[in-house]
């Protein structure tokens, strides 16, 4: 059903976990089918420094969530914020056509993660 | 190194046994003639199909004319459904249960399409249906009540012989659904009071794409199919012989050994499921005693079934899930909504089948696999780091 390429990030996926000090979270759940997401970046220069990421979901959901944080870790906010779910789904390899909407969560959380992430920045410029 | 294959999928589909196959070999290329030929090698596999028939009625205490091939559980869900209700010269009501397979609730809702109307009666948190609500929800248009022998999904059996002595009462046809009951519990049609039960062979060991139809002497449903008068009109077509002997063989063997096979099965699941529970965090789905032997349904909370049935595959298990991502419809098995469960609890659903060639030491494999899989899979779950 899934690719190797995709196998290989369910069984060995990168930057599992948290950041207690994290710069931005973002959240995202399907409301179809239960999917939920949690990302968590760190920001250094503009740059995402470090990413992890919690997920419940299937093997796309945790392959793509995986395969999300390995495209944005080291890139600008601005870079990432143009990846697409497409995107991840393509460096996947493809996904089956059904299981695309599970892998729709990770572009989203990281979307919510950045939009996080500059919300703090402007609260603590105007302090 | 073998790889180990440890097969818990026995609802979806089981082996076909030694025993089955081999009667079933020389229907091919020796004894190919069509069984409504008058010639010696017509009436020889003639002679055979009847006694496959015998067999099958034995099976359920029924009598050989009773018994119509079919090819499979879906069709035998057809033509009883489909075949009251096309009987009828106006539209009525039929009483099902919210928890059937796709081929009794799918067969509904098109008859609905048609001008009938249907009442899908509600079952408890442990998936059963009251007789009570059966009786309430009759009127006098009511034709057909059908309610499963067994649930596929969690095994929850319903009281089919209550329901059924409701049915009689009222007069009012009633069909059942045995199709995971059949060769894994004792079944007898006058015992249950039904007027149809379906069956399938490739859930006793026997072949695919074959089955039967209980049909009470004296029930008059107009068939599905027009053609020759095979199986009395009922269901016209070339008899699938091959097929029909690997049925009345499957059943014979599965029928006379319930009794070891009940017992052992029952034992092994309820080994499982205390196995499961242990690791925490894992709730049973169906009731905890009246549920067919092999059937294991569990939710690994804070987890998604189909993330635990690829990792289970990769140690050689073969389970299935009811869950939104491996259904293909993105939605929770109608099964696991309607007994109430909630989303996420759903989500976290697998179902471990248990039959003929599981041993005690397959159970240990799972119980020794399992629970790191799902401590791996909590690990990366945000639900499970905020409960
Ligand atoms: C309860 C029940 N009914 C009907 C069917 C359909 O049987 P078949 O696949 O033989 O048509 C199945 C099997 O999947 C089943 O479990
Ligand atoms: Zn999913």
């Amino acid at each position: 059903m899934y690719n190797d390429k995709v196998m290989e990030h369910f069984n060995n996926p990168r930057n599992v976990g948290e950041i207690p000090d994290a710069d931005g979270v973002g959240e995202t759940g399907s409301f179809k089918c239960g999917d939920t997401m949690k990302l968590y970046i760190k920001v250094k220069n503009d740059r995402i420094e470090d990413i992890k990421f919690q997920t419940f979901g299937c093997g796309a959901a945790i392959a793509s969530s995986s395969m999300l944080t390995e495209m944005v870790k080291g890139k600008t906010v601005e870079e990432a914020a143009q990846v697409t779910n497409q995107d991840v789904a393509d460096e996947l390899g493809g996904l089956p056509p059904m299981k695309l909407h599970c892998s729709n969560l990770a572009a989203d959380a990281l979307q919510n993660a950045i939009a996080d992430y500059k919300d703090h920045k402007i609260k603590q410029q105007s302090l | 190194m073998k790889s180990r294959l440890v097969y818990m999928d026995h609802g979806a589909t089981t082996p076909v046994r030694k025993e089955v196959f081999d009667a079933m070999i020389p229907f091919f290329q020796e004894q190919y003639g069509n069984p409504s030929s008058l010639h010696t090698p017509g009436r020889k596999v003639r002679q055979a199909v009847e006694e496959a028939r015998e067999k099958t009625a034995r099976a359920l205490g029924a009598g050989a004319e009773d018994i119509y091939f079919t090819a499979g559980g879906t069709e035998s869900n057809n033509i009883a459904l489909r075949g009251a209700a096309k009987e009828r010269a106006k539209p009525g009501h039929i009483i099902t249960s919210s928890v059937e397979h796709h081929a009794v609730l799918d067969v509904c809702q098109d008859l609905e399409r048609e001008g009938h109307w249907v009442t899908y009666l509600p079952v408890d948190q442990d998936g059963l249906v009251d007789p009570e609500t059966v009786k309430e929800a009759i009127t006098g248009d009511t034709f057909i009540i059908s309610i499963m022998a067994a649930n596929n999904e969690i095994g929850t059996l319903q009281p089919i012989r209550e329901i059924g002595s409701v049915a009689r009462d009222c007069g009012i046809l009633f069909h059942t659904d045995a199709v995971q009951v059949v060769g894994q519990l004792p079944v007898d049609v006058n015992d249950l009071n039904v007027d149809f039960l379906s069956l399938a062979a490739h859930k006793f060991n026997g072949p695919k794409g074959i089955g039967a139809l209980y049909m009470k002497k004296g029930v008059k449903v107009d068939p599905l199919y027009r053609g020759g008068s095979q199986e009395r009109k009922l269901r016209p077509g070339t008899e699938n012989v091959p097929g029909v002997i690997g049925l009345g063989r499957a059943v014979e063997l599965a029928v006379s050994e319930i009794p070891g096979k009940q017992k052992k099965l029952e034992y092994l699941r309820d080994r499982l499921i205390e196995g499961l529970i242990g690791i925490g965090d894992v709730v049973l789905n169906g009731h905890p005693q009246k549920r067919l032997p092999g059937n294991v349904n569990v939710s690994f909370k804070y987890i998604e079934g189909e993330s635990v049935l690829l990792s289970l595959d990769m140690e050689g298990i073969a389970a299935s899930s009811g869950s939104a991502c491996s259904s293909g419809s993105l939605e929770p098995s109608h099964v696991l909504s309607a007994i109430g469960l909630d989303h996420p609890t759903a989500h976290g659903s697998v179902r471990f089948s248990l039959g003929f060639g599981n041993s005690e030491e397959d159970i240990d494999y799972v119980l020794e696999k399992a629970p790191p899989i799902v401590e791996r899979l909590r690990s990366m779950s945000p639900t499970y780091h905020a409960r």
